[in-house]
């Protein structure tokens, strides 16, 4: 029943939406279609695989009002955008991309365009047609049909060939009080285009919200992406988030996606390899206290042959927080000298805290080089004896080791005010303060 | 005098492994610990820093009047006891320097001393730096991550002229060492012995004692010093073997 109530309340919502919209015919059936999905089929339940360790009933008993506008101002933004995008970030207020908050003024080799600016646009519509959806579909999951139903002002940014965007790009996500934000954005990279693309959820204040994201990314040959993603929402909200990237011909794409807030957060990866010699470096790090629980799946297909594919994720679990680690790859016949590595470890600071971790290969070729493994486990006795036979206390020794297991990934990060503000969030975490 | 080791019997998962050794050592001198495999060498090393693992059944270590025993490993490096291991730890994500700086400033806070920020404390570990002639490339790489056998060696002597022990252990530093390499963290081990120091060698080979001259050798067997003398008993084990002590120590 309850169920059947949610709908009502998000049907009126879709509806109103997509007579006000100016969009074009084919987006507009897309949306009715996924919308139709989500009614019949509802948000994930713990009975599917998929969804077995997280669930989201909490979600689903809420009442997140859908917003048709948002009241941010430039100076509550200011604080959360990293000083090396000053001028090239775009701002998403309650899901919805808005250009007066935004400043675009370093970004000017992309193009970047609302959706429905890029739908009449002679040169973008076809491209937008052609590729939004065409990464993360519907059909298997309610969050992602929800987000495709509220298909709105999102944000497409196109890099064209040979582009090379010094700047990073920023993109900030705020979302407002009892609001369901579904933010979505394409980014289709060209031939040789290089840019980075920083991904930023931030929290206004203690609220409780529903950020329900899409993110599609399609690298075309030779192309290369940076993607860092920081995930730092209220911890009273709730994160749902896709993640999904196609690379091509001799392109790298390389993600590093840090998660640190939301009450309950998900969040999937999906890479797929379209042609011979692509990259790709998918890294993580989950940090949780309190009752949080995060959950990221990911899948990466080696469709094709002589791909590389590196993941590393680590987790640092605190209190009674939970994590979920799933991660899938698939070599597909015929995808020779594929070279596949993928590891998950995990360090556990209390009794009370737990990790499902499930790394899976599946092979179906034989000329391939792929390892994995994962690891569930507290502080290492002869790294902590080490720390403490040069006189560091037992806490500032364990909250060392635990920093230095989080900055394996932190410094991956090319951007130093990120890391800054990283190196500060693990630390505040840890509760330490380790003289920097 | 600076160490005093009363019939001390220790071991790991109910084995025995130092069977009533005694030991003493005054400021200014350098012992070294010879003996062969299995002889207690390391545990003797491991238990003067604390390592959690062993247990001490018996036996009493003074050091500086106080009842070694009864300290936590944290609390014996702030006293001034250093243990250089023989397998240094790697410690991913913690540079070199901030790990360093943070060991040194808890020793000076516990001393009532000045401690040092960042910019002082780089300056002071690139004078100690010198002793081991290590770049100061490595100040800022994770605590011997990726760093070669000798790498390792050079940085466990860097952190004792940072540390600047009143008691030194440095266990089998001299492992795994090629001529060049032993020649600096010798020389680097020389000129941090002070007539306000002590320094205890743990080795298996008399080639360590070329480089550092030692006041005093004891030769450990069978978990208790069987054989004592100065630095010309090590020569004289070169030349005849431990099969010599062990069968002393039979008799």
């Amino acid at each position: 029943m309850t169920q059947t109530e949610k709908e009502t309340i998000y049907s009126a919502g879709f509806r109103r939406g997509l007579e006000d919209s100016i969009q074009p015919d084919w987006m507009k059936s897309l949306r009715e279609e996924a919308f139709r999905f989500f009614t019949e089929n509802g948000f994930p339940v713990v009975q599917s695989e998929e969804w077995k360790y997280t669930n989201v009933s909490p979600i689903a008993k809420e009442n997140f009002r859908i917003a048709k506008s948002a009241d941010f101002t430039k100076a509550e933004i200011a604080p959360f955008v990293f000083a090396e995008s000053s001028e090239s970030v775009l701002v998403f207020a309650n899901g919805m991309f808005d250009r007066s908050l935004s400043n675009l003024k370093a970004a000017s080799g992309a193009t970047i365009l609302s959706f429905g600016e890029a739908a009449s646009d002679e040169r973008f519509a076809a491209i937008l047609k052609s590729k939004l959806g065409s990464l993360v579909g519907f059909e298997k999951n309610g969050f992602t049909a929800l987000n495709s139903a509220f298909i709105g002002e999102g944000a497409f940014i196109f890099l064209p060939k040979n582009a090379r965007i010094e700047t990073p790009i920023q993109l900030l996500f705020l979302t407002e009080n009892d609001v369901i934000s579904c933010p979505r954005i394409l980014i289709v990279a060209e031939n040789f285009a290089e840019a980075t693309i920083i991904e930023t959820y931030v929290r206004a204040g203690e609220t409780k919200y529903l950020t329900n994201a899409v993110v599609e990314i399609s690298i075309a040959d030779a192309g290369k992406i940076k993607h860092y993603r920081v995930q730092r929402e209220s911890h009273e909200a709730f994160h749902v988030s896709t993640t999904a990237a196609e690379v091509h011909r001799g392109s790298v794409y390389d993600t590093t996606a840090i998660n640190l807030g939301a009450k309950l957060s998900r969040h999937d990866v999906k890479l797929k390899f379209n042609s011979e010699g692509g990259e790709a470096f998918v890294d993580g790090l989950y940090l949780l206290g309190g009752s949080q629980h995060h959950d990221t799946h990911s899948v990466i297909a080696h469709d094709v042959p002589n791909c590389t594919s590196h993941q590393t994720y680590k987790g640092i679990l605190n209190d009674k927080s939970r994590g979920v680690f799933n991660g899938k790859v698939f070599v597909a016949v015929g995808a020779s000298g594929t070279d596949g590595y993928q590891s998950n470890k995990n360090l556990l600071l209390s009794n009370e805290a737990r990790v499902d971790t499930k790394p899976q290969l599946e092979i179906f070729n034989d000329d391939v080089k792929c390892s994995h493994g994962a690891t569930v486990g507290q502080l290492e006795e002869e790294e902590l004896f080490y720390l403490l036979s040069r006189g560091l206390n037992d806490s500032l020794a364990r909250n060392l080791l635990t920093y230095g297991f989080a900055e394996e990934i932190v410094n991956k990060i090319g951007i130093e005010s990120i890391k800054k503000q990283l190196d500060e969030a693990v630390l505040n975490r840890l509760n330490a303060n380790l003289g920097a | 005098m600076l160490l005093e080791i009363k019939n001390l019997h220790a071991g790991i998962e109910g084995k025995a492994i130092l069977n009533g050794l005694n030991l003493q050592i005054n400021k200014g001198e350098v012992h070294a610990i010879m003996g062969p495999n299995g002889s207690g060498k390391s545990t003797l090393a491991k238990v003067l820093a604390g390592h959690p693992s062993y247990e001490i059944s018996e036996g009493e270590v003074i050091y500086e009047g106080k009842n070694l025993l009864e300290l936590e490993p944290d609390e014996r490096a702030r006293e001034g006891i250093f243990l250089a291991f023989q397998y240094p730890v790697e410690v991913p994500g913690v540079s070199n320097s901030q790990f360093l700086r943070l060991a040194y400033n808890e020793k000076m806070k516990h001393l009532g001393r000045e401690e040092l920020d960042p910019l002082e404390f780089n300056d002071y570990m690139k004078e100690k730096a010198k002793v081991v002639e290590m770049d100061k490339s490595f100040f800022n790489r994770s605590v011997n991550v990726g760093f070669s056998g000798g790498e390792k060696k050079r940085n466990e002597i860097l952190q004792m002229a940072v540390l600047d022990p009143t008691l030194a252990v440095l266990d089998e530093t001299d492992s795994g060492l090629d001529i060049d390499a032993l020649r600096i963290v010798a020389e680097g081990v020389n000129k941090l012995r002070s007539a306000e120091n002590a320094i205890i060698l743990v080795t298996h080979y008399q080639r360590l004692l070329n480089y550092i001259e030692p006041d005093f050798v004891h030769v450990l067997a069978g978990g208790k010093i069987v054989k004592e003398g100065g630095k010309e008993l090590a020569l004289e084990l070169e030349e005849k073997g431990y099969d010599w002590v062990k069968s002393a120590n039979a008799k």
